[in-house]
């Protein structure tokens, strides 16, 4: 089975951590993917007028070039691609009638009928690699830490592309695969202000107090996630929550495939805590984890 | 304040763009505010979307426009997978947003974000929120 790997292009800048560590932590696992070749950007978010057929052409680009790859899966690391991907897919399988216009529209390409299957990491990793499998390749154990698996929205919103059932628990697993303690708590699917981080900050500071004062109740001593822009809005709003003494500490935020990376045994250059904030590297360094060259931001 | 109601104020047009926009039936709402409720920015808001939902079934334009709620979205359907009646809020909203959007009007302006912001944002916060706030 050929597995073609779409990026994002916050993964190629901003979010390089996340890509470093997934691609390591694969190779790691003995697992081949592909970058997709030519791939573009998806759009980020998924049209939701009924008359708006333009915007789905990005995502459906990058469908029609994994289908020309050969490839029957399309791997995504962060959530806002898996979501505008996997909804774009949906409507190029199921919708007959916009599936004719939209490819008329782009005539130089294959027409596209949903052939491809757009899949997260994460339920990669439970149902390609497998937990067993995993659990025998852990080098560095998480045991001892305790952490919160945040999944915002848009892997399990709207219903018809969530990556598992309500109440489902692929991330605790995965967690608890690495060795740590999987803590439960209920902001776990409550969004992070998304991007109205553009227009209304002081809302999203408000959002992610709450969704750190639920992570935190729960006895979380860090926070993992798989979304650059939860991750931006976590991570900088609890800067602003500390300044107005609303938390007395930064609750320590990775990326998931930074723990993958990390309980492989793979060293700083993959799991990249140089991009990290200072919470999260000081909790690397109480762990006795090599921060590398990890310079102290705040 | 006392509201007139009647075939003289439900602007029927509208209410056909939005139901045609967002391809739901904003008749199907009983008002049961769970939307509301399972919202992450309603705490922030001054109208609730169910509140929005009425104002759409009687057809009150005018006064749509001037409530900021589909300006506080964050369009993270919490409403659309808990309403009981299956209505895709999610998609409501947006209607309702592009209504103005489409009029050529932004509702942030991309060369007045602040330097430092734009700069250490993540592209996907600035390409979704482009899409979602501008025309
Ligand atoms: S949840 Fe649905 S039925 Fe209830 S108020 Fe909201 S839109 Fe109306
Ligand atoms: S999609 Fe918008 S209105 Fe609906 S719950 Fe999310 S933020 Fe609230």
């Amino acid at each position: 089975m050929k597995v073609s790997y779409y990026p994002g292009c916050t993964l190629k800048t901003k979010a390089k951590h996340l890509e470093d560590s997934a691609l390591a932590s694969l190779t790691a696992l003995g697992v081949q993917v592909g970058e997709l070749p030519r791939w573009n950007c998806c759009g980020a978010v998924h049209s939701l007028a009924d008359d708006d057929l333009i915007h789905h052409v990005a995502p459906v680009r990058d469908l029609v070039r994994a289908m020309n790859e050969g490839s029957e899966r399309l791997v995504t690391l962060c959530s806002m691609c898996y979501n505008s991907l996997a909804r774009a897919n949906l409507l190029m399988r199921h919708d007959e009638i916009k599936r004719k216009t939209i490819n008329d529209f782009m005539n130089e390409e294959n027409d596209y009928h949903g052939e491809v299957e757009v899949e997260h990491l994460i339920t990669f990793l439970r149902d390609t690699v497998g937990w067993d499998n995993l659990r025998a390749k852990i080098k560095v154990p998480l045991s001892g830490m305790k952490i919160a698996a945040y999944y915002g929205c848009t892997l399990v919103r709207p219903k018809d592309v969530a990556i598992e059932p309500p109440h489902g628990r692929v991330m605790n697993e995965f967690v608890e695969a690495l060795g740590a303690e999987a803590v439960d708590f209920s902001a776990n699917t409550v969004c992070c202000g998304s991007y109205q981080v553009l227009a209304h900050p002081d809302v999203v500071v408000d959002v992610v107090g709450r969704i750190i004062a639920s992570a935190s109740d729960g006895g979380a001593d860090a926070l993992i996630l798989s979304c650059p822009l939860c991750e931006y809005n976590l991570v900088k709003k609890q800067g602003e929550l500390l300044q107005q003494q609303k938390i007395a500490r930064k609750l320590p935020v990775f990326y998931f495939s930074q723990l993958l990376a990390m309980a492989l045994g793979l060293g700083p250059e993959s799991y990249r805590p140089d991009r990290n904030d200072a919470a999260s590297v000081e909790f690397l360094r109480s762990k006795n984890f090599p921060v590398g060259s990890a310079s102290v931001q705040p | 304040m006392a509201i007139e109601i009647s075939d003289k104020t439900i602007n029927h047009e509208f209410i056909e763009k939005i139901n045609q926009l967002s391809g739901q039936d904003i008749r199907l709402c009983f008002q049961c505010g769970t939307c509301g409720g399972a919202c992450p920015m309603s705490e922030n808001m001054q109208t609730l979307p169910r509140r929005i939902m009425r104002m759409l079934q009687f057809g009150m334009a005018h006064r749509i426009a001037d409530v900021e709620t589909g300006w506080e979205c964050a369009s993270c359907h919490s409403c659309t997978v808990s309403c009981p009646r299956g209505i895709d809020v999610a998609r409501v909203m947006e209607a309702v947003r592009l209504l103005v959007l489409r009029k050529n009007i932004n509702r942030i302006e991309p060369s007045r974000l602040p330097d430092g912001a734009v700069r250490e944002m993540p592209q996907v916060a600035l390409v979704s929120g482009f899409r979602k706030l501008t025309s």
